[in-house]
């Protein structure tokens, strides 16, 4: 049994090598890129407007409340990175319902790609909104000696998002794969519903927490949340 | 278990899948949303301004209503009180054209009525005239004109003394001949009678020019300077007319010459 998508190996060359994590990111690419494309080619600006714009309106402008709501004030600069990343996450969780698919996010090395992403957002946008010298006065708040403990903050973080998604959609494949051998017909039905649930609340537990770092990078640290939301 | 290969593939891959989902997503999306609530909020700035511009239209309508509400009142009051004056002069018109025209018609009724009594006195005054001399000439061949020449003699001869002095002078004095006018010519008995009642009344040759005038009827007459002497049976016919005047209801009767009627009078006596 395969924990991973990594192990599906198509092709290898030294430190090259195509695996199932690449070829099924690049199929939901390839899904999410052209579906956009085709349903963007004939957008309507009158009232009247066909079912696939509305409901791309109704994603977009869902995700845009939701990343003002977290505190970030204008959500338009972010939502080309938090909308592509809940997107992804939330699509390689649904297509799980198509036989012989294995979710990249099931892999870590695809769990932590997307962490350290964010890893390296949170100081981008950081330093874009405040400035260099404001973003790095933020680590040595509220004093100097809190300096190490923030850095850590910054890594533990980052790898405890990785670990979430990955654990999470790691288990869930590895459920359904366990219970089609013992249960072939009942179970699997079952748990495949609850894992689309699972993973679309993953999707947006990911991406919420990963704009709430960011807000906590691009605010005054006297404003950010009193705490951030568990999973 | 971490595959940094394809970790760092993945970072690659999502950079480029977040670049293509801004191009092709959110970014067309976006600009559709912008775009219809650039339209909607158009749309309602027009319909604010459309319901602005009618709500104005709608007061100044209200305004044009109002004033010719009460220029049709003013109006309606000013042809109300134009009707009432001009109903008032055609009846005041009227009532003067009814008052005017029964005038008329009562001075016209008087006027026949005065005619037709002048006629029956004129024609009674003939008839008793005729009479008189059918019935003066029947007993005993007696003229009337000779009657009444003999009487205008004993008038002339009886005039009293102030009378006579103010008639003798004007006899006297004129250049002019006294006139003595009658119905018909006179005879020359009874123009000789006349002169020389009035030769020896004012002592004196008194010239004197004949004039026949036939309205006198039965009578005679002498005009001096101003001065008259009449015998006529006018007088006589004065009741007469004022008993048909009042069988035409006329009230009063037109009065006869002072002189004649001081004369008259004086001879009834």
């Amino acid at each position: 049994m395969r924990l991973s998508p990594d192990q599906l190996v198509f092709w290898q060359h030294g430190f090259f090598k195509l695996n199932g994590t690449l070829v099924f990111t690049w199929a939901l690419m390839a899904l999410l890129a052209i579906g956009s494309k085709l349903i963007t080619r004939q957008l309507s600006v009158d009232l009247t407007r066909a079912r696939w714009q509305s409901l791309l309106e109704i994603i977009v402008t869902g995700i845009a409340t939701q990343i003002e709501e977290v505190g970030l004030r204008h959500p338009r600069k972010y939502i080309g990175f938090f909308g592509t990343l809940f997107l992804f996450v939330a699509l390689a969780a649904l297509c799980t319902v198509f036989p012989g698919y294995e979710p990249p996010t099931a892999s870590l090395s695809t769990t932590a790609a997307l962490a350290i992403c964010v890893f390296v957002a949170v100081p981008v946008f950081g330093i874009a909104d405040q400035g260099v010298g404001g973003y790095l006065k933020t680590y040595l708040e509220p004093t100097i000696i809190m300096l190490p403990f923030n850095l850590i903050s910054e890594a533990s973080r980052t790898l405890a998002l990785a670990v979430r998604l990955f654990g999470n959609m790691m288990s869930g494949a590895m459920i359904i794969g366990i219970l089609l051998t013992i249960t072939p017909f009942l179970f699997p039905i079952v748990m495949t519903v609850l894992g689309l649930l699972t993973g679309v609340v993953q999707a947006y537990i990911f991406s919420i927490l990963a704009a709430v770092y960011i807000a906590a990078a691009t605010r005054p640290r006297a404003t950010t949340p009193a705490a951030s939301p568990a999973t | 278990m971490i595959d940094w290969f394809t970790v760092c593939a993945q970072v690659i891959n999502f950079v480029i899948l977040a670049w293509l989902m801004k191009r092709f997503l959110f970014k067309p999306i976006l600009a559709a949303i912008d775009a219809r609530e650039t339209l909607i909020a158009g749309e309602l700035s027009a319909a604010t301004s459309k319901q602005a511009a009618a709500e104005s239209g709608r007061l100044a309508f209200e305004k044009k209503a109002g004033d010719f509400d009460q220029q049709r009142a003013a109006l309606l009051s000013k042809a109300t009180t134009d009707a009432t004056v001009w109903r008032e002069k055609m009846l005041a018109d009227a009532r003067q054209a009814a008052d005017d025209l029964s005038a008329e018609r009562r001075d016209a009724l008087a006027a026949e009525s005065k005619s037709i009594a002048d006629a029956v006195g004129r024609r009674a005054r003939q008839e008793v005239f005729a009479i008189a001399r059918r019935t003066l000439n029947d007993l005993g061949g007696v003229s009337v004109q000779a009657c009444i020449v003999d009487a205008f003699c004993r008038r002339v001869r009886a005039t009293p003394g102030p009378t006579r002095a103010r008639l003798g002078e004007a006899l006297s004095s004129g250049s002019i001949p006294a006139v003595v006018r009658t119905a018909v010519e006179l005879p020359a008995e009874g123009r000789a009678a006349v002169q020389q009642s009035l030769n020896e009344t004012f002592a004196a040759d008194v010239p004197l020019r004949y004039e026949t005038v036939p309205a006198l009827i039965g009578g005679i007459e002498l005009v001096a300077g101003g001065h008259k002497v009449v015998w006529s049976i006018d007088e006589y016919l004065c009741s007469l007319e004022k008993g048909i005047a009042e069988v035409f209801g006329r009230k009063s009767v037109s009065a006869p010459d002072p002189v004649t009627a001081t004369l008259g009078a004086a001879e009834g006596k």
